[in-house]
């Protein structure tokens, strides 16, 4: 009997040629990632602090309004968007529709535009730039 | 053809397929990705649309049934979902049965334990004194 061996892991990344498409499956891998790690870790904190009544929640805002909280929550939200958009087109792609090359690659151009588009939209109107 | 079926007819005669289970899990992660799209969309609109987001707001919000339900079902379909993605990241770039096996059992029992401190601070919310 042949020894167990591992089996080979996925992706190998380096021998690719770097594409929209590409770009977009690793981003949906990182900003699900980053989601789940960091997102969930903020909204806990978020949740905990409101329970937690005045002094908690001053304290989240103190830090959330500090220019590195809003750094890690644009990131969020931005990595909410990019995600949001890319399930969505792996939702699409789950039943076998938009696979020819230019929709393919045009498609993965949107969700990367319409992320970055929302998000900038979405932190113009709560940084108070439509007032 | 059962929900976690994923083999064809034709797949199943020739052998084809998932190669001992897997269709449930992948029939389950896109149930809730459908489902966080209408969450996730609730969840961001309803920041979008509060009047403001200090504690006295958003403790109002969550102490009604239309804030503090769609906002544990937000909770528990994240962190399910979060499970769900981590295990594909740590199954795709982890090698060793035991090393998958202990990082899949780290990220499910943070997840557990983080969903209840957020279900745990919502009930505290929502059954608490109206402030």
């Amino acid at each position: 009997m042949a020894a167990v061996r591992d089996r080979p892991i996925s992706p190998h990344l380096t021998i690719w040629r770097w594409g929209p498409h590409m770009l977009v499956s690793i981003l949906h891998r990182i900003t699900g990632a980053g989601l789940s790690v960091v997102g969930l870790a903020v909204l806990t904190w978020w949740l905990l602090a409101i329970s937690g009544g005045t002094a908690a929640y001053a304290t989240f805002t103190k830090v959330a309004s500090h220019w590195i909280g809003l750094v890690i929550l644009i990131g969020l939200t931005w990595a909410f968007f990019q995600h949001l958009f890319s399930g969505i087109r792996h939702l699409v792609t789950d039943t076998g529709m938009g696979f020819d090359l230019k929709v393919n690659k045009l498609s993965a151009i949107l969700t990367i535009v319409g992320s970055v588009l929302c998000t900038a939209v979405l932190w113009a109107y709560f940084l108070g730039a439509f007032k | 053809m059962s929900l976690g079926d994923s083999a064809t007819e034709l797949g199943k005669v020739e052998g084809i397929g998932s190669a001992r289970r897997g269709g449930e899990d992948w029939i389950a992660e896109r149930l809730s990705s459908v489902a966080l799209l209408l969450l996730g969309t609730w969840f961001l609109a309803s920041l979008l649309f509060l009047p403001k987001l200090d504690l006295e707001t958003v403790t109002e919000w969550l102490h009604g049934a239309g804030g503090a339900v769609p906002m544990a079902l937000f909770v528990i379909v994240s962190f399910w979902h979060a499970v769900d993605g981590l295990k594909v990241v740590v199954d795709d770039y982890v090698t060793g049965e035991g090393n998958r096996w202990a990082w899949n059992t780290l990220i499910l029992f943070l997840a557990v334990a983080g969903a209840s401190l957020c279900l745990f601070a919502l009930g505290r919310i929502a059954f608490g004194a109206a402030s």
